[in-house]
């Protein structure tokens, strides 16, 4: 009752500001913290992105003036600074939730004002069932599973080893995997897992190698664990393939991993990771390389796949924002389910009142890690 | 048969890596029964200011001999801005302290550093070693090396010198060993640094494994903890036996019994040992005068 009457009022309040030429845009991102590999490229990209729009004359003329909070991965903090953002802040529009945990807090707020909100979390609870202002744009674990299955029957493997991650990425995927593996003829004869820390993971893996009939081994998990993995794969010396998960598709992981260890090694990515492999006439070679040449040029570094997700929220709502019919919260909603065959750094996205991530399997490719990089294998 | 020897190397090569953090605790509880919370943040910063320097251009092993030199530094300086001026104050609070340490310094590392993963080149190569079917890597040698040269350094220092013993009656107490003409604050300094610099050791050795980012202390000092009260705390026997104990039970479990349970039977048997022989397998029973 009282946040009613509280944002009544900040309704009243906001009216004669909206009058002044300037698009209030919230971010609540986790740039410190445990999930800070995935929140800090994440704000990196908000803030390149609303520079370079405002420079080239933000949206019909309107600046973006945008508000960041880093809530280092609480989703204590992040409801605060999501309640923030909409009484204090007055903002019409939010970014951010690096994690489910996050996203959940945000996507509550974002509901019960009325406020278009895109989640850069995995989970597919997150727009199934569909919420009227919730949209995300990361891939669920449910289609990197699926993803990974169709090259599994592709090459003719239907019995596989799983080994994941005990942290809230790991368990998901295993869960998810476990649950479309039947569907797809693939028979998990193992299941293993390890902490996120663990310094070691062959006993696990020498397990699943004593198991009869695996043809390859899958593992689920991101941070350093995937990393460990595949070199302890490596080392027990292994002749059937391992598949990884996208959590890990990153040039960084190439590099903790070695050369030689993480050769073969597949996983499902998005164009981003292979910018500068993309055919010129691929529907994604623009946007991929702009972007990339962009944080490149500022930060030095090349941007991770969490970074395509900001990357992507922040043009799709930016996108909307030049098509609604006012710079108003449901204004913009509206324009945002209707988005169609819009392209961003993870696949073409085409909203509708049924689908709120609008992405498919096949906006994943499949890569396999070669002497000279990343091949695309499908 | 081989997968029981692939089950012991990892146990080994895991259990060392506790070892190594268990023996950085020894010192600094030796010399004021304080448990150093940061300890694990040492391990982090010979870990990392190593990958910094070797990025930098600096030969490996320059880089490491200036990574535990700076991390002693850092031991220094906690002692003497943190504990030194609460020298009064009770051990519980002396820990707290260094948890409170431990907090300012990952968070300086995201700062000064960054919050990606690392790693440098093994020392030896990559190329595992084959014995009888099961293999192990050459850098789990070194980390296996490194705990046993760190635990008979300290047994050393703590029996036959001179200086081990006034850092050992300097936790047995302080005004008599000041008494006795023990310089008590030099004591401490010279603690926090050595504890430092092998916590620093063991980072440098563990890295080429484990990985290295700003937050991995936690988790290692978590470890290393438990290994050092199962095999007794304050005694470098005791933190040898108990990290590879620890290291092997984990293994075996996760080997044998399923990989769901291994921190649970690892953990299991730290409170049955502590049930029965509450000081630990290789801790002396106290004897306080009161």
């Amino acid at each position: 009752m009282r946040n009613t009457t509280a944002s009544a009022m900040a309704l009243l309040l906001a009216l004669p500001v909206a009058a002044q030429a300037e698009i209030r845009l919230g971010a609540s991102v986790s740039a410190t913290g445990p999930a800070a590999f995935l929140g800090d490229p994440e704000a990196k990209t908000i803030e390149m992105m609303v520079e370079d729009i405002n420079e080239a004359g933000g949206i019909d003329g309107e600046q973006i003036a945008l508000t960041l909070y880093d809530d280092g991965g609480d989703p204590n903090k992040a409801r605060t600074f999501a309640t923030r953002l909409v009484e204090d802040d007055e903002v019409v529009a939010i970014i951010g939730g690096s994690t489910t945990g996050t996203t959940m807090s945000i996507l509550d707020v974002a509901e019960d004002e009325g406020i278009p909100f895109i989640s850069l979390a995995g989970a597919i609870s997150i727009v199934d069932p569909v919420r009227e202002y919730v949209f995300k744009t990361p891939h669920t674990d449910r289609m990197a599973c699926e993803k990974i299955f169709s090259d599994m029957q592709a090459q003719g493997i239907s019995r596989i080893g799983m080994i994941s991650g005990t942290d809230g990425f790991g368990a998901s995927m295993q869960a998810q995997c476990k649950d479309v593996a039947g569907d797809q003829g693939i028979e998990v004869l193992a299941d293993e897992t390890y902490g996120p820390q663990d310094a070691d993971t062959t006993p696990q893996l020498t397990r699943i190698r004593n198991t009869d009939g695996v043809q390859a081994v899958l593992n689920a998990g991101f941070g350093q664990g995937p990393a460990i993995v595949t070199r302890n794969f490596a080392q027990l010396g292994f002749d059937i393939p391992l598949y990884q998960s996208h959590g890990v598709a990153s040039n960084a992981f190439v590099e903790l991993v070695g050369p030689e260890a993480s050769q073969g090694v597949r996983l499902p990515g998005t164009a981003l990771l292979i910018g500068d492999r993309l055919a010129e006439d691929d529907p994604q070679y623009q946007v991929v390389n702009d972007y990339t040449a962009a944080y490149r040029e500022r930060y030095g570094q090349d941007p991770s796949t969490f970074a395509g997700y900001a990357h992507d929220a922040v043009a799709l709502m930016v996108d909307a924002m030049r098509r609604a019919d006012e710079i108003a919260p449901d204004a913009i909603r509206d324009a945002l389910e209707a988005t169609q065959g819009f392209v961003g750094t993870t696949g073409v996205y085409t909203f509708s009142p049924e689908d709120h991530l609008g992405l498919d399997p096949s906006d994943f490719r499949m890569l396999e890690i070669t002497a000279d990089g990343w091949k695309q294998i499908d | 048969m081989d997968a029981l020897l692939q089950f012991i190397f990892s146990g080994v090569t895991v259990g060392a890596v506790y070892a190594l953090v268990a023996l950085g605790f020894t010192i600094i509880y030796n010399a004021s029964d304080v448990v150093n919370f940061a300890q694990g943040e040492f391990v982090m910063l010979g870990g990392m200011i190593t990958v910094f320097a070797f990025e930098a251009g600096m030969p490996l092993p320059l880089a490491a001999v200036l990574a535990v030199l700076a991390t002693a530094a850092i031991g220094v300086a906690l002692n003497k801005l943190a504990i030194e001026p609460a020298r009064g104050a009770p051990v519980v609070t002396l820990i707290i302290i260094t948890i409170g340490a431990s907090i300012l310094i990952r968070g300086a590392a995201q700062l000064v550093f960054d919050k990606q993963l690392h790693r440098f080149p093994a020392f030896s190569g990559d190329d595992p070693i084959r014995i009888l079917g099961a293999t192990i890597l050459p850098q789990s040698l070194w980390v296996i090396v490194g705990a046993l040269v760190v635990f008979v350094g300290l047994w050393l220092f703590f029996t036959r010198t001179l200086t081990g013993k006034a850092v050992l009656a300097t936790a047995n107490n302080r005004v008599a060993a000041q008494l006795v003409g023990i310089n008590t604050a030099w004591v401490m300094t010279l603690s926090f640094g050595l504890s430092a610099a092998i916590g620093a050791l063991a980072g440098v050795l563990v890295t080429p494994i484990t990985l290295v980012s700003y937050d991995v202390g936690v988790a290692l000092a978590l470890k290393g903890f438990a290994a050092a009260m199962l095999g007794g705390m304050g005694n470098p026997k005791g933190a040898l036996a108990g990290g590879l104990l620890l290291g092997l039970l984990e293994a075996l479990t996760a080997g044998y019994l399923s990989s769901q349970y291994k921190d649970a039977v690892a953990f299991i048997v730290i409170l049955g040992v502590l049930f029965a022989m509450p000081q630990g397998l290789f801790g002396k029973s106290a004897t306080e005068r009161v």
